[in-house]
């Protein structure tokens, strides 16, 4: 039988607001992908340890408390750290567009702002992911 | 024949007509809801609301059980507070703001706090890195809080603060700073947000655990009904509930049955009802659909008033009155497009008039990307203002009252709101129900309902899956000091080193023996701050007490 596409759903920073997360998951979970949510408030080492244990193809990663810039990057490095690089990390939340080629530059995938349909995203893991 | 028989026959005759029409012009849509997925029939009539006492449960504006509205003239008296949530960076650039606020003509402050403040860490905890000042402003001592209300006469405004799990250290910082410009509590009149249930659902910026936070809760309820007996000592949130995907009778039910556990939580600590009940407020949020949301304050000014009266037995009519601040919706806000978002904020503001709202934060078009502009904020106020003065609406209250189709609305969600009360009364009330994941797991299906029926374009967003057009990205968004943080840190390191560290380290001792006891915490909080005891210090002492809230995780 074909392995299934494993995803991390991952809150990182302080902010609550997990509606969102908690919608793709469920979408990518109804998409045939078997998916963890951490919930709120995880550290980018948290995220990472969760992924490796978990064997995870793709970090999705919400925020929407504008700290992306300081948090989303650590995840990539520490993925890089561990040699976990092959994991697809893409983002989403309350961005301003005007952060996301630095965010791209530091090796996530890509962003999505308010309004991405679910389907959008369930594509976007189907074509970019990194691992076999 | 009787003219209720004479009307029966009609509806008949014209139901009979209008199928016929039907049958060759299809009306828009096979069935027709209201924003929250409740049926919209095609005609309502007097027969709907026909056999109803009117006066018992309609009534009069000022009279119970208040769904008119908790003042009898309403709006004729005084207006809505025109409040707008705000707060960003340090507390320098907030005090600006909030004088630019007043100076526009708002007249009550809102304070929106850090997600690091909000959770009770300083600025240079590891967890606060990259948060600083980011979605509301940073405070770690009462150096903060002088300086954020400086040249703010404390006696002439009326402050709401969005703070929850550490309600009491940023309640005991104001107090302080009331003390040094001289105005005692006695005249402090404002807002604590305090309701850790709906973070616990929805909002998330918890600390400890349910039952210590229960304690710190009624805790403030009882030295506030001595020390601050104008202030409102919380505000019962449906607005994250809502946020979080709930419909409206959700974010209703869940309220009330939150409502229902702090007076619980305030009897069973030993105070009497009618001393803490008239300062119980509510926060609610309001949506798009006009007749559905204005029906929902109006059903929940009911329900709450017969809860008060008939469970928990309140004789102060005070304490049978439902009084609340509305925020329109953020969810509903588009990126796309974001002009729109005004034309969105009106119609939920007007909603929320109609409803009888006490006070009211309009949302600013830019806020589905950005904290918002001077110049967003300032349309946003400027649209209560029109309606205000401009839309006659204010004129008469309630005039939405006796309308066929609003009183059937407000009747089916106080029907749907009850039934809900029931099951979480079954299931051993709003706590245990917490506990277990049932309102979570309530509100997460509606949430995903309501994004699959826009994905599926069952449901219609202007400008998001209709009436598209090719924009570019926005511009003039406002953006944060990214050096705020850094210069917070070495402000608190410069206090840390300036301050009677005996004179803290005495106070949060004394603080942590009677938050093993149960005194009440609030003197000893109040003690702890006036020594410049930060927020986060102050915090530690009670996570090392109570410990912390490990939630658990679903979706």
């Amino acid at each position: 039988m074909e392995r299934k596409i494993r995803v991390i759903v991952a809150k990182p920073g302080l902010d609550g607001h997990d509606r969102g997360a908690k919608v793709i998951a469920r979408a990518l979970r109804d998409a045939g992908m078997e998916v963890i949510y951490t919930g709120l408030r995880q550290t980018p080492e948290q995220i990472v340890q969760a992924a490796i244990q978990e064997d995870a193809d793709v970090i999705a990663l919400s925020i929407l408390s504008g700290a992306h810039n300081h948090l989303f990057p650590r995840v990539v490095d520490l993925l890089k750290e561990k040699g976990a690089d092959d994991i697809l990390v893409f983002g989403g939340g309350v961005i301003p567009e005007e952060d996301i080629p630095f965010l791209k530059s530091k090796g996530i995938a890509e962003v999505f702002g308010p309004g991405t349909p679910t389907s959008v995203t369930v594509d976007f893991i189907k074509t970019h992911l990194k691992r076999e | 024949m009787s003219e209720s028989e004479k009307l029966e026959k009609a509806l008949q005759d014209w139901n009979a007509k209008v199928e016929k029409s039907i049958a060759k012009y299809p009306e828009r849509k096979a069935a027709f809801v209201t924003g929250s997925n409740s049926p919209v029939r095609r005609i309502y009539t007097p027969i709907d609301v026909g056999n109803k006492d009117k006066l018992e449960t309609v009534g009069l504006p000022g009279e119970f059980p208040y769904t008119r509205g908790v003042q009898s003239t309403m709006y004729r008296g005084r207006l809505w507070t025109m409040r707008q949530y705000a707060g960003f960076g340090n507390a320098e650039e907030s005090n600006a703001r909030y004088k630019f606020l007043l100076a526009q003509g708002q007249t009550g402050l809102s304070i929106a706090f850090d997600l690091p403040t909000q959770i009770g860490y300083d600025s240079d905890h590891p967890l606060a890195a990259g948060e600083v000042g980011k979605v509301g402003v940073a405070i770690d001592s009462l150096e903060d809080m002088e300086t954020l209300f400086g040249g703010i006469p404390l006696d002439k405004v009326s402050t709401s603060m969005t703070i929850n799990a550490p309600a009491s250290v940023l309640l005991a910082m104001y107090i302080a700073v009331a003390e040094k410009q001289g105005v005692p509590a006695g005249k402090l009149d404002g807002t604590i947000q305090n309701d850790i249930l709906k973070e616990y659902v929805a909002r998330g910026t918890y600390i400890f655990p349910p039952t210590p936070s229960m304690r710190l809760i009624t805790d403030i309820f009882s030295y506030c009904s001595k020390e601050v007996p104008s202030w409102n000592t919380i505000s019962i949130s449906g607005y994250h509930i809502r946020e979080a995907g709930a419909t409206a009778v959700q974010e209703v039910a869940f309220t009330l049955a939150d409502g229902i556990a702090y007076v619980d939580a305030a009897i069973k600590a030993g105070l009497d009802v009618d001393e803490f009940a008239p300062r119980l407020s509510f926060f609610f949020n309001a949506h798009n659909d006009l007749f559905e949301e204005a029906a929902k304050f109006r059903a929940a000014r009911r329900v709450w008033a017969h809860i008060m009266k008939e469970r928990f037995g309140a004789k102060n009519p005070k304490s049978l009155m439902l009084r609340f601040h509305t925020q329109t919706a953020g969810s509903t806000l588009t990126a796309q497009q974001p002009e729109n978002n005004v034309v969105r904020v009106t119609i939920q503001a007007l909603a929320a008039v109609l409803g009888g709202t006490q006070s009211l934060h309009t949302n600013s078009r830019d806020e589905a990307l950005a904290l918002p502009t001077e110049a967003s904020v300032r349309i946003a106020l400027r649209t209560q203002q029109i309606l205000a003065y401009e839309s006659g609406v204010a004129e008469t209250p309630d005039p939405l009252a006796g309308s066929y189709y609003v009183e059937t609305l407000t009747d089916s969600i106080e029907e749907g709101v009850l039934a809900y009360i029931k099951r979480i009364d079954d299931l051993g009330g709003a706590v245990k129900a917490i506990e277990q994941g049932y309102i979570q797991q309530e509100i997460q299906d509606s949430a995903y309902a309501w994004q699959m029926d826009v994905e599926k374009n069952e449901r219609v967003v202007v400008g998001l899956n209709k009436f598209q057009v090719k924009e570019g990205p926005p511009k003039g968004l406002l953006r944060v000091d990214p050096a705020v943080g850094e210069n917070q840190v070495a402000k608190l390191r410069a206090l840390r080193a300036r301050r009677d560290n005996a004179a803290v380290t005495a106070a949060l001792e004394a603080l942590k023996v009677a938050a093993m006891g149960s005194d009440n915490l609030m003197p000893y909080i109040l003690t702890a701050v006036k020594t410049y005891a930060t927020l986060g210090e102050v915090c530690d002492v009670l996570r090392g007490v109570f410990g912390e809230y490990r939630p658990s995780v679903m979706f």
